[in-house]
């Protein structure tokens, strides 16, 4: 058997790579060591692509160069143009390369599995081996497939609405059977055919995941995919007996499955359900007491000038941003409010909701970038006591997260998800298109209708360039 | 390696990815994500050797655009992750830019 470990130095190397990017997670723990952390990363990446080009006999070099060459230009590129905004559907996107990049890796192996030493002279594939093979191309294929419907609904492309087929429950747990079975049998039987059947299967499996999963759910998805991409590289490094691989597959799996329980907890969904797909497809359909149109309620409408005057004599000023006020494009102006108020004097905090944005921490990102300072960004747990003491909630672009249903309503759709308790504050502003839309649950909103609130109806930029212009003068 | 040290290896690994992801702020989950993407793409060893390997021009080929595929996620995660980080920054203690030390 051809082994690939010519000497103890190479596995050791793998090895040095993989506590590099266990490092760069670490350095995650506080934006302040987080750039180091990155720069362990790729140094852990160059430790395994050079170690890897300096073992083998390599045909063709230039090739093999072009190839990084063209990749890294586009990746590059990209990372430098992409919007902070269209961040989800980037991290779809490289999400679905990997996978791919997954299921050609083992489909090479497939086709040459000498190089891969997984082989005898004779081309006969180790059992063993052709069942992690077999998993990693289904992995692979799956996150790919499922990536790219979630880059189409993330980027708009595609109805984010959830497409339910009839039977698809029977039809994605027969389809997952048939790729388990297949892999057992490619076991006893090493034909092409075998192989070729578990890809597409695969691919299609990805693809019925995906489809009936509704826009709201996407950040679950996102992190789910997030840790498809991990074991689909755990089991390839399985195959090819590599430590940097089955290391870093293990520490992406995790933390995608974990992002993904955040995520689940924070909307308090259950995994299953998620899984299962539909949330959302009944908005306005009338669904429960707390939701649709119910009788009209009177209800307060403020301008910038009031919000400017109430804030400006405020003390604690606490914003809550949603996605909304990312469409908007408001964050910067945003920020120029908040710079304002603190020269008033008051003291002005953000609170986040895990699901604020379109993935994991989507909301900080967009903040930071505005060159809101991080020590002023709270998450929910952290401020949620703070709001009895708040004179002022100023929520932007966000709806569902502050929706008091979720601790009162037991029929409310949303119930029981954690939000923050904007109802404690003294005077709640609701920067708000129109009345007539509903969050991505569907569900009217009693902070609306309640005493101490006043809506400003106006597009979300807009409406804080009027409240700057008014904090101004 | 023998399977049961692979597998030995792995576990722990999961168990250390377990305890170091819970470790990391909430406010930095996008970076996380990006760089998790960045060093999942570690699987370009595999597309390597798949390159560099003489014998099968279609494993070759299959090898090059995985090389390919995984180095646009290689350079654009961590590139996007460098970007992102860098926009993190603490409240302004001093005046600002140019400000007196």
């Amino acid at each position: 058997m051809a082994h690939l470990a010519v000497t103890p130095w190479v596995p050791f190397a793998y090895l040095v790579a993989g506590v590099c990017f266990i490092l760069a997670l670490r350095g995650l723990s506080s934006p302040a060591t987080s750039r180091a952390g990155n720069r362990y990363g790729m140094f852990g990446m160059t430790i395994a692509v050079v170690t890897t080009l300096v073992t083998h006999e390599i045909a063709s070099l230039p090739e093999i160069i072009g190839a990084i060459a063209v990749g890294g230009v586009i990746g590059f590129i990209t990372a430098r143009k992409i919007k902070m905004t269209d961040m989800p559907q980037l991290v779809a996107a490289f999400h679905s390369l990997v996978g791919l990049a997954a299921v050609l890796v083992g489909l090479a192996a497939y086709l040459n599995p000498i190089a891969f030493g997984i082989a005898g002279a004779d081309g006969v594939i180790e059992p063993q081996s052709r069942v992690e093979m077999g998993l990693g191309i289904a992995i692979g294929a799956i996150t790919f497939s499922g990536s790219i419907i979630a880059f189409l609904k993330l980027a708009g492309k595609m109805s984010g609405s959830p497409i339910l087929l009839p039977g698809r429950h029977v039809i994605n747990l027969g389809t997952l059977i048939a790729i388990l079975g297949l892999v057992g049998y490619f076991t006893q039987d090493q034909s092409q055919w075998v192989i070729v059947t578990i890809t597409v299967l695969s691919f299609l499996i990805g693809f019925l995941l995906i489809v009936p999963i509704g826009g709201a759910d996407m950040p679950v998805v996102v992190s789910m995919l997030n840790s498809y991409s991990g074991w689909a590289a755990a089991a390839m490094g399985f195959t090819l007996h590599n430590t940097a691989m089955i290391i870093t597959g293990a520490l992406v799996g995790s933390s995608g499955a974990i992002l993904s329980y955040i995520m689940c907890k924070a909307m308090n969904r259950g995994f299953l359900s998620v899984i299962a797909g539909g949330f959302g497809a009944d908005a306005g359909a009338g669904g429960g007491a707390g939701g649709a149109p119910k009788e009209q309620r009177p209800w307060k409408r403020g301008s910038a000038e009031d919000a400017a005057f109430i804030m400006k004599e405020a003390e604690n000023v606490i914003i809550i941003p949603g996605y909304g006020m990312a469409v908007a494009q408001a964050q910067h102006v945003l920020r120029e409010m908040g710079d304002q108020l603190k020269k008033h004097g008051v003291n002005v905090k953000y609170a986040i909701h895990p699901v604020a944005g379109r993935m994991p921490g989507h909301m900080n990102v967009l903040l930071a970038e505005a060159n809101v300072p991080y020590d002023e960004v709270f998450e929910l747990e952290d401020i949620n006591g703070e709001f009895a003491q708040a004179d002022v909630a100023f929520i932007i672009g966000a709806n569902d997260v502050v929706n008091p249903a979720a601790r009162t309503d037991k029929s409310s759709p949303i119930y029981g998800m954690p939000v923050f308790d904007v109802d404690k504050a003294k005077t709640v502003f609701f920067i708000k298109r129109s009345m007539g839309g509903v969050g991505y649950a569907g569900v009217d909103n009693d902070v609306f209708y309640m005493d101490q609130t006043m809506m400003l109806l106006a597009d979300a930029k807009k409406m804080v360039e009027e409240i700057n212009k008014a904090l101004a003068d | 390696m023998d399977f049961i040290s692979i597998l030995s290896i792995f576990v722990m690994a999961c168990f250390v990815g377990y305890y170091v992801v819970w470790s990391v702020t909430p406010a930095l989950h996008t970076p996380l994500m990006a760089v998790t993407n960045a060093i999942s793409s570690v699987i370009v060893v595999g597309a390597l050797v798949a390159a560099a390997a003489a014998g099968s021009p279609a494993a070759k080929w299959l090898g090059l655009v995985a090389v390919a595929l995984a180095s646009v996620n290689i350079f654009g995660g961590f590139a996007v992750t460098e970007r992102m980080l860098a926009m993190y920054k603490k409240k302004d203690k001093g005046p600002a830019k140019g400000g007196k030390h």
